[in-house]
Parts: C-alpha cells; sequence; structure tokens
C-alpha cells in the first residue's frame, strides 16, 4: 500500500461536505449523515469518503480512542508495542466492519481505548494532549505501514477508499450515536489509493474535512513544519489541521480569531474597520502572515463541544448552512441538507473568510436522539 | 595611449550624411569624445574617451550617431580574453588596482533564469487582479512567539517595530556622493509615492530630504559617515551595513572630488577628503559585538525603529545569518554577488561571495530548520532584474527585495559602468552641478514609481495565475518553482523541484 506523500508529488482533490451538529447535544446514529452525504455522490469519484462523530464513546470518554491502520501483522506488532510502551491501553479490539464489494482491500483496522502512562507522561514534562500528539506523528512517520487516523477523546474518526455511503455502511455508522457527525467525498485527481489519504483528517480531538486545492500550500507547509508538525501527506487537510492545532491549542487563540488568521479580511476590508478592530485584524494577519490559506476551500472543524464553517476568503467553494429547532446542518450543497430535514428554519451561505461556529449549549445533555 | 597597448572599445559612428554639425554631442559628453574641426568643417571623435553610455546618441538630434563595438580584436584565444589581455596592460602601466562599476558582469549561472512560475488550471482557479483584491501589502519585522491578552480576554495587538510597505520591493542603499543630489531626490519622493522606502547608503541624510523621513532607511556603515542622532531618528528604519554583494569583506571608498559641498557636510567629513569606510566595523569584530550595536541603535531610537543587518552573500551565509538573526535584527538584508556598486575592486566585484538566490534559499531554510524565520524578515538583493526575480525571490522565501540597478536604469542609467569616473552624462553617479542638473526629479520620481507600478502590476498578474490573492501566501511557496537545467544539488540548495516533476 503505497501511502501518498511518499514520492514527494501533491494530489489536488475536489470535494463534498457535509456535517449535523446539534446543539442541545442530542446523539443520533451515522444514518442521516450518510444519506446527506449520499446526496452529493457526483461530488466523489470513489477513490475517498469518510466521517468523524463526537459522542459516541460515552463508556471511554476520559481515554482517547485511537484508530489505526496496519498493513499487516508486522507493522501492527511494531505499533502494539510502541503503544504498550508509552499508554495504559484499557481496551482493544478491532473496529467492527461489515464486507461489501464496494470496498476493497481494507488493511487491518483496530481501535485502542488508551491513556498515557504516568510514568512516561512526567518524564516527558509535557500536558497528556502535547504527549498524546507527539505520539501519533512518531508513530505516522516512524513505523512503517501503522497509520494512527483518529486520536480523540469520545470522538472516532472512520474513513476508506470508496463512496462515502459505502464507507458508512462498511463501518455499521447506524450503531454509533453522536452529537456532531461529518463527512466528506473525495474527488482526488489522482491517488496510490492509500486508506490514510481519505478525510477527515484529525490530530486529537479535532477533525478537518475540506474542499479544495489551496495554493498557499507550501508557505503554509514550511512555516507550520519550524514548530514540530511534519506534513508527510503532502495534502492541503493535513496542514490545515496542523495550523489549526497550533493557533487553536498552542497559541491559545479562538476558533473565530484562528479564522481571521487563515482565511484574514483583505486589507481594504480591514481598512474600513474601527480603530480597535483593525488594530486587532492587522495584528493578527501580520503575526501569522505564514498561515494565511489562500485558494479555493471550504472546511468544516469538528472539535470536542463544538464545529466551525469556513470558506477561503473569494468564496471558491460551495457552502451552505441551515437551522432547524436546535440542530445544525453544514454541507457543500442545500440539497444535502434538505435531503435530511426539507423543513429549515433559516439557510444561509457564509461569506467567504466569515467562519460559523457552533458551540454546544452549556446545558446541552445527551440524549439520545 | 599607444604606449598602454590600449585601443578604443567603441567605435562612434557618425553618419556625415545626416551630421548637422549642431554640436550638441559634445554639449552632451562629459568625458570630451566629440568635438568640432573647424579646419573639415565637420565633427570628430576621440574614441579613446567614450564609455558607451548612449547619451550622445540619445540626443542627436538628427539621429546621426551610433556607438558600436570596436572590430579591432586580439588574436582569437579562448583562455586569454580580450578583457583579460587589456587589464594586464592597464595594470603593468599602471601598477594599481583595478577598478570597476555596476554589478559583476562575467559568465556565472543566473538561476533565476533557471527557476519557472507554476499557474493554475483546472483543480483551483486563477484569480482575475483586475476583478478580485490582489495584496502585495507587507510588514517587515520581528512577530511575537507570544501572544498577550488583557483582563478581558481580548488579544493586545502591541509588535515589535515593523516596516509597512505597501510593495515588496524597496530600492536598496546608494549613498548621496555616490550618487547625486537629483538621483536621492527622485528616489526619496519615489518610495514616498509607491509606499516603500529607500536606503540613504552610508553617506548621511541631505537636510533636505528628512521630510521623507518615513520613507527613508538610514544605513550606519563601518565610516559611520553622516550618523548623528537625528539621522538615526528620521529614518523609519535603520540599516547596519556589514557588507555589500559587489565588494564582500572591504569597505567602501568614495574619492576626494565627489567630497564638495553639501555632500560633505552632509557625511560629516572635510571637502576633498577621500571617504574610505573600512573593511570591518572596528566595533564589531565577532557576532556578540554586532548584538551591542544593534541594541545600542535600538536604545537611542527608544525601540521604535526596526534594525536591519545588511550581509553580503558569502560562502557561510546560512551559518552567519541564523546568528544576525539571534543578536537583535528585526531584519536581514542579503546581498547577492551581483549586486552594484559606484565603484569596487574589479578582481572582487568578480570573483568573491555567491549568487542570491543560493543564499536566500539556503538562509530561508536554515531560519525554518533552526525554528526562528519568524522572528526576522528578508529582503534579498543582488540583481533583482524584473518583476519575475522579485517574486522568484519572495517564493524562494524572500519576505521583500531591494533593487539599485533597476532602479537607476529607470533614470536613464545605461549601465555603461564608468560611475567612478564621477563624469556620468545621465546626472546619476556625479556631482558636477551642470551634469546634476541633466536629471529632472519631477521626471526622476515619475519614472521610478512606472516601474515599481509596471512591476507590482506584473506580480498580481503571476500571483493570480497561481491563484494566490496575498504575497505572504506566496513567500517561500517553493512548490510553486520548479527548476530547468540545474543539478541536484543545486534543486536540493533552492528546494525546488526539477520541471516534470
Amino acid at each position: 500500500m503505497d501511502r501518498e506523500g511518499q514520492n514527494g508529488f501533491r494530489i489536488p482533490s475536489g470535494c463534498a461536505v457535509s456535517a449535523i451538529f446539534s446543539k442541545e447535544g442530542t446523539r443520533r446514529s451515522g444514518e442521516e449523515i450518510i444519506r446527506s452525504i449520499a446526496m452529493m455522490h457526483e461530488r466523489s469519484n470513489g477513490l475517498g469518503g469518510g466521517f468523524a462523530a463526537y459522542g459516541i464513546y460515552p463508556e471511554y470518554k476520559e481515554l482517547y480512542a485511537l484508530h489505526v491502520f496496519y498493513e499487516g501483522k508486522y507493522s501492527k506488532e511494531q505499533c502494539e508495542a510502541f503503544l504498550f510502551e508509552h499508554f495504559d491501553v484499557v481496551n482493544l479490539s478491532k473496529i467492527p466492519t461489515r464486507k461489501s464489494p464496494a470496498i476493497q482491500d481494507e488493511p487491518l483496522i483496530w481501535r485502542y481505548f488508551v491513556e498515557p502512562l504516568h510514568t512516561k507522561l512526567s518524564e516527558s514534562q509535557l500536558d497528556p494532549d502535547t504527549f498524546v500528539s507527539r505520539c501519533v506523528i512518531r508513530v505516522n512517520s516512524g513505523i512503517d505501514g501503522a497509520y494512527i487516523f483518529s486520536s480523540g477523546k469520545d470522538m472516532g474518526v472512520f474513513k476508506a477508499v470508496g463512496f462515502p455511503e459505502d464507507v458508512g455502511a462498511f463501518y455499521r455508522l447506524e450503531e454509533y450515536k453522536g452529537y456532531c457527525w461529518i463527512a466528506h467525498g473525495r474527488y482526488p485527481t489522482n491517488t496510490p489509493g492509500w486508506w490514510g489519504g481519505a478525510h477527515p483528517f484529525a490530530l486529537l480531538d479535532r477533525a478537518v474535512v475540506h474542499n479544495g486545492e489551496i495554493s498557499s500550500y507550501d508557505a503554509n507547509r514550511r512555516n507550520i513544519e519550524m514548530y514540530g508538525y511534519r506534513c508527510n501527506l503532502l495534502t492541503d487537510t493535513e496542514v490545515i489541521t496542523y495550523i489549526l492545532d497550533f493557533l487553536v491549542r498552542r497559541r491559545g487563540l479562538s476558533y473565530e480569531e484562528a479564522a481571521n488568521v487563515i482565511a484574514a479580511p483583505f486589507w481594504s476590508t480591514i481598512a474600513a474597520q474601527e480603530e480597535a478592530e483593525k488594530r486587532r485584524l492587522t495584528y493578527l494577519r501580520n503575526v501569522f502572515s505564514g498561515l494565511l490559506i489562500t485558494g479555493p476551500f471550504s472546511i468544516i472543524v469538528g472539535f470536542t463541544g463544538g464545529i466551525m464553517a469556513l470558506n477561503d476568503r473569494l468564496k471558491l467553494r460551495s457552502m451552505v448552512v441551515g437551522e432547524k429547532d436546535e440542530t445544525v446542518y453544514i454541507a457543500s450543497e442545500e440539497a444535502a441538507i434538505r435531503v435530511i430535514q426539507p423543513e429549515l428554519e433559516r439557510v444561509w451561505a457564509p461569506r467567504g473568510g466569515e467562519p460559523v461556529v457552533i458551540r454546544l449549549h452549556p446545558t446541552a445533555g445527551e440524549k439520545e436522539g | 595611449m599607444a604606449q598602454e597597448y590600449l585601443y578604443p572599445e567603441f567605435q562612434v559612428v557618425r553618419d556625415l550624411s545626416r551630421c548637422t554639425g549642431c554640436r550638441a554631442c559634445a554639449a552632451q559628453c562629459a568625458n570630451g569624445v566629440h568635438r568640432y574641426d573647424a579646419d573639415r568643417g565637420q565633427m570628430v571623435s576621440d574614441e579613446t574617451r567614450c564609455v558607451n553610455c548612449h547619451r550622445c546618441v540619445a540626443f542627436c538630434p538628427e539621429r546621426a550617431l551610433k556607438i558600436v563595438k570596436d572590430r579591432q580584436c586580439f588574436r582569437e584565444n579562448d583562455n586569454w580574453s580580450g578583457d583579460a589581455i587589456r587589464e594586464i596592460y592597464r595594470q603593468a602601466a599602471s601598477g594599481g588596482v583595478l577598478l570597476s562599476s555596476m554589478g559583476n558582469a562575467k559568465e556565472y549561472p543566473v538561476y533565476w533564469d533557471r527557476l519557472l512560475i507554476n499557474a493554475s488550471q483546472v483543480t483551483n482557479p486563477s484569480i482575475d487582479p483586475l476583478r478580485e483584491p490582489m495584496e502585495t501589502k507587507t510588514f517587515l519585522g520581528k512577530k511575537p512567539d507570544t501572544l498577550r491578552r488583557d483582563a478581558a480576554g481580548r488579544l493586545v495587538p502591541e509588535l515589535p517595530p515593523q516596516l509597512e510597505l505597501d510593495t515588496p520591493i524597496l530600492f536598496s542603499a546608494m549613498s548621496y556622493g555616490s550618487i547625486s543630489y537629483n538621483a536621492h531626490e527622485s528616489l526619496a519622493r519615489a518610495a514616498q509615492a509607491l509606499g516603500t522606502c529607500y536606503n540613504t547608503g552610508e553617506g548621511g541624510l541631505h537636510r533636505d530630504f528628512y521630510r521623507y523621513g518615513a520613507n527613508t532607511i538610514v544605513q550606519v556603515a563601518s565610516g559611520r559617515f553622516g550618523v548623528h542622532r537625528d539621522y538615526l531618528e528620521a529614518g523609519a528604519a535603520i540599516e547596519i551595513k556589514i557588507g555589500q554583494g559587489a565588494k564582500p569583506g572591504i569597505g567602501g571608498h568614495l574619492p576626494g572630488a565627489k567630497i564638495v559641498g553639501d555632500v560633505s557636510a552632509t557625511r560629516m567629513i572635510p571637502e576633498g577628503s577621500d571617504a574610505i569606510s573600512p573593511a570591518p566595523h572596528h566595533d564589531i569584530y565577532s557576532i556578540e559585538d554586532l548584538r551591542q550595536l544593534v541594541y545600542s541603535l535600538k536604545e537611542v531610537t527608544r525601540g521604535e525603529k526596526p534594525v536591519i543587518v545588511k550581509i553580503a552573500a558569502v560562502h557561510n551565509v546560512a551559518a552567519i545569518a541564523s546568528g544576525v538573526a539571534r543578536s537583535g535584527a528585526d531584519i536581514i538584508a542579503i546581498d547577492g554577488f551581483r549586486g552594484g556598486t559606484g565603484a569596487a575592486p574589479t578582481r572582487i566585484r568578480d570573483n568573491v561571495g555567491i549568487p542570491i538566490e543560493l543564499a536566500l534559499a539556503a538562509v530561508d531554510q536554515r531560519l525554518r530548520d533552526e525554528g526562528i524565520r519568524s522572528s526576522v524578515s528578508l529582503i534579498a538583493g543582488g540583481s533583482i532584474r524584473s518583476s519575475a526575480d522579485a517574486l522568484k525571490a519572495i517564493l524562494l522565501g524572500a519576505d521583500a527585495v531591494y533593487i539599485a540597478t533597476a532602479a537607476l536604469l529607470a533614470l536613464g542609467c545605461h549601465l555603461c559602468r564608468s560611475c567612478h569616473s564621477g563624469r556620468c552624462n545621465w546626472g546619476i553617479a556625479t556631482q558636477r552641478p551642470e551634469l546634476v542638473a541633466r536629471l529632472d526629479p519631477d521626471e526622476g520620481a515619475q519614472r521610478l514609481v512606472n516601474l515599481v507600478t509596471a512591476w507590482t502590476h506584473e506580480i498580481k498578474e503571476m500571483m493570480g495565475g497561481m491563484g494566490i490573492n496575498s504575497i505572504e501566501a506566496a513567500r517561500g511557496n517553493r512548490m510553486m518553482l520548479r527548476g530547468v537545467g540545474l543539478n541536484e544539488i543545486e534543486l536540493g540548495i533552492l528546494g525546488v523541484k526539477h520541471a516534470g516533476q
């Protein structure tokens, strides 16, 4: 199984994205999101589909859930040796799948609920999130044939090479219940058919799906690699995920501020703001100038308790948001929302660079939907 | 001249059927090439004095003049070129060090010409700069590593001093003295109109030009000519000149003949004395000394001015730049070995230093490897000949570029490379009042504005083609470059793939 990025080539992709978010924390199964993304079948070409779901592991919510692809037994042995050395593994199992002719050549797919070993953690002088993220980067760049594609708490990524609706059926997503679902259908120009190349791309609890091809890629990559990230896959989604991790987790920006960095307003827009806002926006653009993302993108970012949708500054990719009661729907096309919720109270297309950030209501209890 | 075995390099071809004997050529030529011969009733030429600056050609109302390369030749020899032979004759006659002006003209590879820029097709739309915003605003200066918030959690938008430029093109250092008052005025006014900066070089700042301070970079070089408190406070930034691409490792030399009147007052040295700046700064013998000068200059300006450290591109430039970045500099200017000069020893100009393309790529990568690229901005100079060169420099990793030779060409320079003679017929590299008067600052400033405006338009077109609508997304975006005809080591240093990869 060839990995993307290994031969140094970049693969542009077009795509479809979709998301459902319950502000009240109502947990619903994966059936709706599969119907939504399936509506945009034409926007995928069968070379990648995937989902991220939040609130799906309440029984293990304090543990990091690692989802791992293995090429074979040898890479599994190596990776498990590493995991047992660094983590207390509370539970491990194969991720349940359903055989289907639409999904071929699957790797071994395993799930581990873990916490960092206390001795290792204190030795490293890192906080648990940094410790876990470094372990993930080490496995992914150091152990041949092993790839951790999901590493957050109470959330999980499920992805494969195939059309997204087939990927959803393959992973039996109707059996999971989450308050937030994100989906992606990929249309890469070419691919070696590596499962890790599908979206969402995730680090810790932050999962990104993306439609577009960013023209600032190498400027962003060379900037973010200064801070210890390694963009091994050479995909836009990977670099966007690292940028958000850097800005939000490591620099302490809010998602709205991070949006002002990566999809910064034009200088002419900034000039028209009142003085304090002008200074704030100029500051963010100047300080993080290497993290400005240009070229078309629509992204949906999931994180614990929230979701952000964001378009590039010129809105060169479609993205629509709809609301009904306490549920928010986001998709590349309105049809993908209407197919699961025809009765919307509000539908709008966010402007380029205007972040839509939705968070769980503070009193949200996780109800069964 | 016969005893020096030197023959004229150029031939003045005068079409006598067109020449009316108006003597415009004689009036224009400060070198005294043209003269009216009353006995013969026609204009005659002394070609030994000709530097091929085209002033007479441009001003001949009858288009009767042409300067051509003299066909007189040495016996062909692939090893001993005509230049090599002539230089031997000159040194045998004079016993002196050979001097040259402007940049290295030898046949070294020009890497800009081996780099090609990308454009979008299908998967990513190109952006039309006529219809969409296309941003070239650039801030030079240190970016902080940590953010501060006030008690209410709002960001405190305080930054170390920054140089804000509307376009990432600055005019590089050329001193008042090496070039004329009118040339300086043209540069200062153009910089103001363009929202960028020009640079005083090490000749001080004429009192008349303090009003352009917000668009002026004041230079502190090893001779400290013209440096005083008001001067340091007058500019938008201070540049410590350690080295110059045309003559790395040596100081400057402005002959006494050019130290006249205001030039002497501005430099704060006696009229007629040679202005010889030492090879090193005598208070900088090591990197920790540089740090002291950087902080002294910051202290005297209350930390309000960014400090630029300009170094010549030499072999170990990446390590040196890394040291400079850790010594408090806000901006590093790197000057490649093709950079121009008013006068430099020929052997040094032609043989010392390395190409800016390789130096820039190596420095940018080293600063990133060490995680300190954000703590310093990079300006690349040393023969940026077009908007394409400028954009390639930015794609390799520069924040902005310095141009000087291109700016002089815009003012009328014809690259005759005789600046050191002080008889510049175009009124640029001279202090003779009658020659200086030939350069009209109104026209000069306008031509500079035209040039940089045109380049900025071209940069926007190329950015739009790549689907990039802001210059910071081009900076260091090396995947947008491909090499042609470069070997693996060159590609490795430049950090680009070969075309077709």
